[in-house]
C-alpha cells in the first residue's frame, strides 16, 4: 500500500534520514519505532508532504506522492495524526472534527463517520462544545485521532500517540488504534512506547539515527535480543 | 443631573450631554471606517504573520474605483460599491502572489520591507495616473441631517454605521460558519496541522487577503462619499490609524480591530472637539505608545505565544 524506498531527508546541513526504506501492507498495523530524535518523526512529515525528501521515492497505491502539495495527498486517502496532537486550541471538538473532514462533500457519510467517532471516544460527544484547547491531554489525543478519521482514511498514520498520557489510558489508546484498525483502515504507528506498540503491530521496523537498522515480524522484532536490551528494559 | 452638580450654579447641563452625545456619533461613525480597515491588518497577520502595509494604498484604490464607477460608468452607489470591493480584492490577491508568496519562508523583517514597497509602489503609480490633486466624490446622497433632541445625525453617517454592521455580520457569518472560514481560523492557529486536514493553505492566504482588501475598499467609498474627497495619498494616514486600531485591540483578532477602530475614531473626534484639530493625528500614535508600554497584547488580547 505504502512502499518507501531509499528516502534522504535534509534538514538544513543535518542528513536527517538516509536511505529509509520500508513498506506498509494493507490491513495490517505497522511500527517505526526508535529513541528519540531517530527520524520517525521526520519519516512521518515526508510521507504526509509536510517536508521533501531530497532524494528517493514515497509511492502509494501505486503513485508517487514524494512531490504532492501535503492537502492533496490527505485527499487520496491518507491522514496524520500528529506528534504533539496539535488541535485547533481556540476551536470546539465540533469544529475540530468538521475540519476533519475539510475536503469531504458527501454529507451522509460525514455524519456516520461522526457518528462512528463519538462512539469510539464517547467523552468528546460529551464535550462537542468544548474548546480544544481547554481539554485534557488525552481527551486532545482522542480528539487528534478523531479528527484524523475524519478525512476518512485508508491509511492512518500515528505519531506518538501515547505520548505523555497515563499508562491506564495509553492502554485504552491502544485498544481503540486495534479497534480502528479492525474496520479496515490500515495503520502506521510511531512509538517510543516500544513495548505497547510491538504488542498491537503485525510488523515492525527499527530506526536508530535516521537509518532503518531491523525490520520483521513484530513478535520477532520483539524477540531481538539488542531491541529487548534497547529498547524493552529486559 | 444630581451627578453633573459639579458644573456649578446657572449652567446648563443638556448642551454638554448633547455635545458629548454628538461627538460620539461623528467617532462612531469615523471609527467603522477605521475598523473596516483594520479587519483587513488584523485577519491578515493573523493568518500570515505580516503587517500588510499596503492595505491603507487598497483603501485608496477602493475609493478610487468607486469614484469611477458613478462618475464614468454612472452607477448607483451600491453596485458602484460592490464594483470597488471586487476590484480591491482582485489587487489584494494579486498583491500577496507577486509580492509576499515569494517571500513566505524567509524572514519577516523582509516581507515587512517588501509590504513598505508595495504600498510606495501602488501610491506613485496612482499620482502618476491619477495626478496629486484631489478630486470631488460625486454627490450620491445630497446631503440630509436629522434632529435627534438636538444631536446631528446624518444620511452619510447612517449609510456608513448601515454598510460596516452588515459587511461585519456578514464577515463574523463567514468567519465562523462557513467551511472556508474555518479554514481560516485553523490556519491562523497551525499552519501545519491544517494541511493534514486537507486544507489548501495558499488558498485559504489568498481568500484571507481578498476578504481584508474589499472591506478596506469600502471603508474607501465610505470615506469618499463622507468627506466629498479623494487623492492618491489618502491611504496614508488612515492606514496606519487603522493598523493602530488593530493593535489596539490585538492584531489577529477580529473583534478586537471592530473595539480598536471604534475607540481610535472616538478618541479622535473628541480630541479634536476638546483641544485643536493639529492634535487630530497625534492621538493615533499616543495610543499607540501607551498599547505598547501597557497592555502589547492588546485590549482583547491574550499572552502572547510564539509558534516554533
Amino acid at each position: 500500500m505504502l512502499i518507501v524506498e531509499e528516502l534522504n531527508v535534509f534538514y538544513g546541513g543535518i542528513h536527517a534520514l538516509k536511505e529509509v526504506s520500508f513498506q506498509v501492507k494493507e490491513g495490517e498495523i505497522m511500527t517505526l519505532i526508535g529513541a528519540n530524535g531517530a527520524g520517525k518523526t521526520t519519516t512521518l512529515k515526508a510521507i504526509s508532504g509536510l517536508i521533501r525528501g531530497r532524494s528517493g521515492s514515497i509511492r502509494y497505491n501505486g503513485e508517487d506522492i514524494a512531490s504532492m502539495p501535503a492537502h492533496q495527498i490527505v485527499r487520496k486517502g491518507l491522514s496524520q495524526v500528529p506528534e504533539g496532537r496539535r488541535v485547533f486550541a481556540d476551536m470546539s471538538v465540533a469544529e475540530n472534527l468538521t475540519l476533519g473532514a475539510y475536503h469531504r462533500k458527501e454529507a451522509i457519510s460525514i455524519k456516520s463517520d461522526l457518528e462512528w467517532v463519538y462512539q469510539l471516544f464517547p467523552r468528546l460527544a460529551e464535550r462537542q462544545q468544548q474548546m480544544a484547547g481547554t481539554l485534557s491531554g488525552g481527551e486532545q489525543q482522542m480528539l487528534a485521532i478523531g479528527r484524523g478519521l475524519m478525512s476518512h482514511p485508508k491509511l492512518l498514520l500515528l505519531d506518538e500517540p501515547s505520548m505523555g498520557l497515563a499508562p491506564l489510558l495509553v492502554k485504552e489508546i491502544f485498544e481503540i488504534i486495534r479497534e480502528i484498525n479492525s474496520t479496515g483502515v490500515t495503520i502506521l504507528l510511531v512509538e517510543q512506547n516500544a513495548h505497547m506498540a510491538l504488542s498491537v503491530a503485525d510488523t515492525a521496523y527499527v530506526m536508530e539515527t535516521g537509518r532503518v537498522v531491523l525490520s520483521g515480524r513484530a513478535a520477532e522484532v520483539a524477540a531481538n535480543a539488542q531491541v529487548r536490551a534497547a529498547y524493552l528494559g529486559a | 443631573m444630581a451627578a453633573l452638580a459639579f458644573l456649578g450654579e446657572g449652567e446648563d447641563v443638556a448642551p454638554v450631554i448633547q455635545e458629548i452625545l454628538q461627538q460620539l456619533v461623528n467617532g462612531i461613525s469615523l471609527g467603522s471606517i477605521y475598523a473596516l480597515v483594520a479587519l483587513g491588518y488584523t485577519m491578515v497577520y493573523g493568518i500570515i504573520k505580516l503587517i500588510n502595509f499596503a492595505h491603507g494604498d487598497i483603501y485608496m484604490i477602493g475609493a478610487f474605483t468607486g469614484y469611477f464607477a458613478i462618475k464614468i460608468f454612472h452607477l448607483p452607489f451600491l453596485p458602484a460599491l460592490v464594483v470597488a470591493m471586487v476590484v480591491a480584492a482582485c489587487l489584494g490577491i494579486l498583491i500577496e502572489r507577486l509580492a509576499y508568496r515569494p517571500l513566505r519562508n524567509s524572514t519577516r523583517i523582509a516581507a515587512l520591507i517588501t509590504a513598505i514597497g508595495v504600498s510606495f509602489l501602488i501610491q506613485n503609480v496612482a499620482l502618476l495616473i491619477w495626478q496629486p490633486n484631489p478630486r470631488a466624490f460625486p454627490d450620491v446622497f445630497p446631503f440630509r441631517s436629522y434632529d435627534l433632541w438636538g444631536v446631528y445625525i446624518d444620511n452619510r453617517q447612517l449609510l456608513i454605521l448601515g454598510v460596516s454592521v452588515l459587511l461585519m455580520i456578514v464577515l463574523h457569518y463567514v468567519v465562523h460558519y462557513t467551511n472556508i472560514g474555518r479554514a481560516m481560523r485553523a490556519v491562523a492557529l497551525d499552519d501545519d496541522a491544517a494541511r493534514l486536514m486537507g486544507i489548501d493553505v495558499d488558498k485559504v492566504i489568498s481568500f484571507t487577503f481578498a476578504i481584508g482588501s474589499a472591506l478596506a475598499a469600502a471603508g474607501g467609498v465610505l470615506v469618499g462619499v463622507y468627506y466629498n474627497r479623494i487623492d492618491p495619498m489618502m491611504g496614508t494616514m488612515p492606514g496606519l490609524k487603522a493598523f493602530v486600531a488593530a493593535v489596539l485591540g490585538g492584531i489577529g483578532i477580529i473583534p478586537g480591530a471592530m473595539l480598536g477602530g471604534l475607540v481610535m475614531g472616538v478618541a479622535e473626534v473628541m480630541v479634536v472637539a476638546l483641544t485643536e484639530s493639529t492634535w487630530k493625528d497625534a492621538v493615533a500614535f499616543a495610543i499607540l505608545i501607551i498599547i505598547l508600554l501597557v497592555r502589547p497584547a492588546g485590549i482583547m488580547g491574550r499572552r502572547v505565544r510564539e509558534k516554533v
